[in-house]
């Protein structure tokens, strides 16, 4: 039993259990959410096709990440352009479809998707080493906090996220201490983690702020304009002026596979995730390795949190900003199959799912909240293992004992 | 309590028991209230220190939120600060009454071995059953409103926990990913139901996201204090109740001893014939039960309505994890944690008026001062076992002992 994927013998889901289940399931609603909005079911809501599309996409990556990697894809590129066939479908006669999905959707895609790619790389870096980290949504409101206030006092974007950085790596080289020295209960920990985090936040936001806005004219983290780019039809609204966070995120995704899928260090990582005792007796540290992807992951998800505040946020802090995106990123490492590219196919479909919920705000409340708590659905039904499987590092959240 | 558990494992080989049930009777044969009074006096000194790092006086803030939370009213019985510090005093009662329903949500799974973060969800879904079942059916008869109204909102708890429950017996899903994804498909479900629109939001006015009232006869009768000023409420003697309904359950009834047994070790507890899934199900339901009561008594106690922004700032569900840590998952433990922590909820925000330190501050110290409490319960686990391997191991090995500790 591991700490995630603990499953009892069950027959009927072992029967669902082979990925590829999933990955027809995924292609077929991929066809459905492009046939949803045309005759006979004629739905004249592009809500029914998007939120389709998107769950046949999430299944995708689900299947993708569990081994089947060609099917995967196929559902995702068949969820994908099962929400842009329906759209299309329903464009017509409806008015204000074309401010709901457009191009920008796609740049506001990556605008709520970038904290939870930092949060899941972040997480899945502590827990490939074997150290379960609840309190990635704690370590990411240090750095939304901290980097605005670095940015205002130093005086540029760049010391904030240092600052920011650092103090959600200070935050994550308390909980190691706890979790790998003391050997507390890793899951108690990080609840602490994420409680101390909202209560330092909030007493120095006071503190410093007296609990107001942050003062206007923060350095913040720029974009990056892209000049032939920019100027194209679709693409210019899209990807043309991201901001420097996305793309840096993007760039983690890329550096962390190859980090620890293709370096001796990961290799190191892993072993330490999947069996101490083994790594241990080859001669690797099995508590430096657990202290570095620990303090690793509290920098990285502070990162996520300074883009937050600093970048998408424009230079503000609110009490509690992150509100639950650590918790998102967590679900996004757990859909991903602690695999980066899974992590970020997942975060991408979550933010999307974010995204849209917000234009979809001002048409309908209800639809808005669908795909506000899409994630977290989706999230509860792959968990329950009950369709794919999950498959945590071996050694994930048991503390480790030198002998 | 008198942690005479009659199926406490013998700590094996010095080793860290499994389950965290485990670790927890390990716990209560290692010391009686020295170390939870040491994790709480050991969490209010960094709090003071923090306090005192930011320009304030730490002995003066910590007197400020005394009398804030209304505890010094045993010291006034005949002065003239005796109505202040009444009033306060009852708020914290109210704060307490919460906090222990939200306590033994937690405590209750962690006797079965399971860490129930999901309380918080658990209170709003009690929340919202309550108030719609006190809103509707206005001009019933006091007695049976409440009633449906109560038993509505605890079943509804119980069914949402038992959902993580049910996935944990059946699938193995964990449950502390399951109950994290289920607060916020609760909270969710609350800015649906309350929001522009929602199935819940007020019929006279149709543009704030608050909820209806809650008809004045499901409102819970007040005994301490007025009710126009948010009094005590009876519900403070159901949450003493379920205190002893607790202990009641874990300690005299076949299925406490089961709990507890699948708690200490599963793979025992199903050698020895009991079923491990429909007691993780039950402790899970059960746990939930409790948390939906306390959304339910807060409804109909003292909130009569809720709205969307009020659902993003409630926390009690995650301070009744420290209650429960620090309490030691004991039902007189629970009583403790929430009293001190209904103190601090109250005692931070609006009963302190200070010119030491700013309510705002004083309140994000509660949070400080709770996540210390559960960095420090969660490690003093080990500490504990560490400390009961030395015993263990000393004639033999010195340096194992060393080597652990280090």
């Amino acid at each position: 039993m591991t700490v995630w994927g603990g499953r009892l013998d069950n027959p009927v889901s072992a029967q669902l259990r082979d990925p590829a289940t999933t990955g027809y399931v995924g292609l077929g609603l991929g066809v459905f959410a492009a046939f949803l909005g045309i005759p006979p079911i004629e739905a004249r809501s592009i809500v029914w096709s998007i939120l389709v599309g998107i769950v046949a996409a999430m299944l995708g990556v689900w299947t993708a990440t569990r081994g089947r990697l060609r099917l995967g894809i196929g559902a995702v590129l068949m969820g994908l352009a099962g929400v842009g066939l329906g759209v299309l479908a329903t464009r017509s006669g409806t008015g204000n479809l074309e401010t709901v999905f457009n191009s920008s959707l796609i740049a506001q895609m990556f605008a709520f998707s970038t904290p939870l790619v930092f949060g899941a790389i972040a997480g899945m870096f502590s827990e490939r080493s074997g150290v379960v980290n609840i309190g990635l949504e704690g370590m990411m409101l240090m750095g939304a906090f901290w980097g605005v206030y670095g940015a205002d006092v130093g005086g540029s974007w760049v010391v904030g996220l240092i600052v920011g950085a650092a103090s959600g790596g200070l935050l994550a080289l308390l909980y190691a201490y706890f979790a790998i020295h003391l050997r507390a209960d890793q899951i108690v920990g990080g609840t602490a983690v994420n409680f101390l985090a909202l209560g330092i936040t909030g007493y120095f936001f006071f503190q410093l702020y007296h609990g107001n806005y942050v003062s206007q004219g923060v350095s913040t983290i720029p974009n990056v304009h892209l000049p032939v780019i920019s100027g194209m039809r679709f693409l210019g609204p899209a990807i043309g002026d991201l901001n420097l966070m996305i793309w840096a995120g993007f760039a983690l995704v890329i550096v962390s596979y190859i980090v620890v899928f293709k370096t001796p260090i990961g290799l190191r990582i892993r072993a330490c995730g999947e069996h101490p005792r083994a790594a241990d007796t080859v001669g690797i540290n099995v508590y430096a390795v657990r202290y570095g992807a620990v303090v690793l992951s509290g920098l990285l998800a502070a990162l996520g949190g300074v883009y937050l505040s600093d970048g998408f946020g424009g230079g503000t802090f609110n009490d509690n900003m992150t509100a639950g995106r650590g918790f998102i990123a967590l679900a996004a490492m757990i859909f991903g199959n602690w695999r980066p590219f899974g992590a970020f196919g997942a975060a991408l479909l979550f933010g999307l799912s974010s995204a849209v919920a917000l234009r979809l705000q001002v048409y309908s409340a209800s639809a808005s909240t669908l795909f506000n708590v899409l994630p977290y659905v989706l999230t509860l039904v792959a968990v329950a293992g009950v369709i794919g499987r999950t498959v945590p590092p071996a050694a994930d959240g048991k503390p480790y004992v030198r002998q | 309590m008198s942690g005479a558990d009659p199926q406490s494992p013998p700590p094996e080989n010095g080793e860290t028991p499994t389950t965290v049930a485990g670790n927890i009777a390990l716990k209560h044969r290692a010391g009686g209230l020295i170390v939870p009074v040491l994790t709480a006096l050991l969490a209010f000194l960094i709090g003071g220190l923090v306090v005192l790092a930011t320009g304030h006086n730490p002995l003066l803030a910590y007197r400020d939120i005394f009398n804030g939370a209304g505890l010094n009213w045993v010291f006034h019985p005949t002065t003239s600060v005796v109505n202040t510090a009444a009033y306060n005093l009852s708020q914290t009662l109210l704060q307490t009454t919460t906090l222990i329903l939200c306590g033994l949500a937690v405590a209750f799974a962690f006797r079965c071995g399971m860490f129930n973060i999901g309380g918080q969800g658990q209170y709003f879904i009690g929340l919202y059953v309550a108030n719609w079942l006190g809103y509707s059916f206005a001009g019933m008869s006091p007695l049976p409103h409440i009633l449906i109204a109560v038993v509505g909102a605890t079943l509804a708890g119980a069914l949402w926990a038992g959902i993580a429950g049910f996935l944990k017996a059946s699938t193995g899903a964990h449950e502390v990913i399951s109950t994290i994804m289920l607060n916020w498909i609760a909270i969710w479900v609350g800015e649906w139901l309350f929001g522009d629109g929602g199935p819940l939001q007020n019929a006279a006015n149709k543009t704030v996201p608050i909820s209806n009232d809650v008809a004045a006869g499901a409102r819970l009768p007040v005994f301490w204090g007025e009710q126009q000023l948010q009094g005590l409420h009876i519900g403070f003697f159901v949450a003493l109740a379920a205190l002893v309904v607790f202990w009641l359950i874990l300690n005299r009834t076949t299925l406490g001893y089961e709990v507890r047994a699948v708690g200490f070790n599963p793979e025992a507890a199903a050698y020895g014939g009991i079923s491990v899934g429909k007691n993780l199900f039950r402790a899970m339901a059960i746990s939930g039960a409790f948390a939906g009561l306390a959304g339910a008594l807060d409804m109909l106690g003292y909130l009569y309505h809720y709205g969307q922004s009020d659902i993003p700032v409630s926390a009690v569900g995650f301070l009744g994890i420290a209650v429960a840590l620090l309490g030691r998952n004991t039902a007189v433990g629970v009583l403790l944690g929430s009293l001190l922590f209904g103190a601090l909820l109250f005692g931070t925000t609006h009963g302190l008026t200070s010119n030491v330190i700013a309510p705002d501050l004083a309140g994000n110290l509660t949070y400080i001062i709770q996540g210390l409490v559960v960095l420090f319960v969660g490690a003093d686990l080990l500490l504990l076992s560490i400390w009961n391997a030395r015993k263990k191991l000393r004639p033999k090995s010195k340096p194992a002992a060393a080597a652990a500790a280090s």
